[in-house]
């Protein structure tokens, strides 16, 4: 069979992030630790964050799960660091939309992850996905309001 | 093996899935439906539907008459001694529960112990562990070999005098293992406790015999044996029964009802509080028609057959793993195994691109997930429809997933 369909959820960019993760680890000087899992399928992400004045200084991933759950976690850490935790929930939300289809603002920079946006023609995929997403919304949703 | 002819009953098997005939072996987390059980829940609706025990008129008759009918169907199925003891409920799940809320309040204590193994569905795991943190009792796990198989020295070693009930599955909807159920009856018999069995991943596969196992129990659910979602059956032996209370009540169940007192129906009504599953229980003697028809010898012959062939043929492929016993003889037609470099969610994303549909995940069995020390499996699970061309599709699949995520 062609692998046409198959490149659409698979994009090279994808790939690149799942097998070369970047910010794969534990931060030491954390200040924000939040698990999670999917009880369907099993995976798992270990999110450590370090914020300070409302800005996310650095994160860091450990995980288990398919290309799609660690490639988003991979491209989450990427874009968070630096931003501050408003922006940063603002980043999960619009994440979700583009999960359900909803056109997302294409104001808005999103680096690599735009590449995750054919994950919504997958429906039962899309748990993979948003798995990374969840625990920061957890993260720094708590933390801004603390 | 069985005439590809059988396929022609089951109606949804004739289709594409993204562009590829549909291959479907997924039948472990539940079966497809042949025609005739479709039609005998049609035919209810269309024809007879009507509350039963209750009616005077002759549609309730009717219901009451093709309900019950079910029941010795089921009965004649695992060979029960007599229709009291098949009570009908939602499936395995809602009988195991039953166990463990009735039988299990009522007859186990502190400190008492209640056995299951490594290798249980969650549905067989989490009941015992709400029993046993209400009555301060001890669960204890049944350790299993290297190949994912049950030793007897190690269930006498783990049951006690002091166990109340030892819960196994028949048949392991991960591993595929077979487990010695008799023997292990005989033991749990020795030491006081009863047996109960989780017959959900057996009822469709295996010629059960209630008697012959001498279990106290067995659950197993309908639509894993071509039968409807929301019925299933708990067996249980009638002294058992007749000393245990209800746990629903309400319409149905009862005999007399008092201002501050009642009584119960004799069995097995007293366990079906409400109006009961009719459709399911007459589309659920379809099925057990439909099984028998074709011979539950033949359908066990032909899972070994597949499941051997498909072990063999998967093990060609570099890094591949196949978990559970590797005599096919000692397992039913269940074969989960992981590919390394691809995570089962991919692979099976990438198999239903080619139309073959297989699970993935820990297929609810947490603990036995981590006794194999891995997060996820893939699991392809065969039954009496498919046939030699679906492990070819299979292995083509996995092939290909393998060069793709390379």
């Amino acid at each position: 069979m062609s692998t046409n369909k198959l490149d659409q959820l698979y994009r090279s960019v994808i790939m690149d992030h799942y097998k070369n993760p970047r910010n794969k680890g534990v931060l030491s000087d954390n200040n924000v630790t939040i698990d999670m899992n999917n009880p369907t399928c099993g995976d798992v992400i270990h999110l450590t964050l370090q914020v300070e004045d409302g800005v996310v200084q650095d994160a860091k991933f450990e995980g288990e799960g398919c290309s799609i759950s660690m490639a988003s976690a991979s491209m989450m850490t990427q874009l968070v660091k630096g931003k501050k935790t408003e922006d940063a929930v603002q980043y999960a939300h619009l994440f979700s939309d583009m999960m359900l289809g909803k056109d997302v603002d294409d104001s808005v920079d999103l680096g690599d992850i735009e590449a995750l946006s054919g994950v919504a023609k997958f429906p039962a995929r899309i748990k993979c996905a948003t798995l990374a997403w969840k625990a920061l919304e957890k993260g720094v949703g708590n933390e801004s309001e603390a | 093996m069985l005439s590809k002819e059988i396929r022609n009953y089951f109606p949804i098997l004739d289709q594409e899935i993204n562009g590829h005939p549909l291959v479907y072996l997924d039948s472990a987390a539940t079966s497809q439906k042949p025609q005739q059980v479709i039609d005998a829940l049609t035919k209810y609706y269309a024809e007879d539907n009507s509350n039963v025990h209750r009616g005077v008129h002759s549609l309730g008759n009717r219901a009451t008459e093709g309900y019950e009918n079910a029941r010795e169907k089921a009965r004649e199925f695992i060979n029960a001694k007599s229709t009291q003891e098949i009570i009908f409920m939602r499936g395995a799940t809602t009988a195991l529960n039953t166990v463990a809320q009735s039988y299990g309040r009522a007859n186990v204590g502190e400190g008492d112990e209640i056995v299951i193994t490594y290798m249980e569905h969650h549905s067989n795991i989490i009941p015992w562990q709400q029993l046993a943190k209400e009555k301060g009792a001890v669960l204890k796990y049944i350790d299993l070999e290297e190949d994912g198989t049950l030793s007897l020295d190690k269930v006498r070693e783990t049951v006690t005098d002091r166990t109340k009930i030892v819960s196994v599955m028949y048949v392991s909807n991960v591993l595929g293992t077979m487990n010695p159920i008799q023997e292990i009856a005989e033991i749990a018999h020795a030491n006081g406790s009863v047996m109960v069995v989780d017959g959900a991943q057996a009822a469709p596969h295996l010629k059960l015999d209630v008697q012959k196992l001498d279990c106290d129990f067995l659950a197993f659910s309908g639509h894993k044996m071509c039968g409807p979602t929301g019925i299933g059956v708990l067996y249980g032996k009638k002294e058992l029964l007749n000393q245990m209370e209800p746990i629903e009540f309400g319409g149905e169940m009862i005999d007399f009802v008092g201002l501050y007192d009642s009584t119960w129906k004799e069995l097995p009504w007293k366990f079906e509080g409400g109006t009961p599953i009719i459709a399911g229980a007459i589309g659920l003697g379809a099925a057990i028609d439909f099984l028998r028809e074709v011979g539950l010898d033949k359908i066990e012959r032909h899972e070994h057959e597949l499941a051997g062939l498909a072990m063999e043929r998967m093990s060609e492929i570099e890094g591949l793993t196949i978990y559970g016993p590797h005599d096919p003889k000692k397992r039913a037609g269940i074969v989960t195994f992981n590919l390394e470099g691809v995570h089962p969610h991919d692979l099976a994303t990438v198999l239903d691109m080619n139309g073959i549909a297989v699970r993935a995940g820990h297929h609810c069995a947490q603990p036995l997930m981590k006794w194999l020390d891995v997060s996820a499996t893939a699991r392809a699970s065969f039954y009496l429809y498919n046939t030699e061309d679906d492990v070819d599709r299979l292995v083509e699949g996995l092939r290909m997933a393998k060069e793709y995520f390379q």
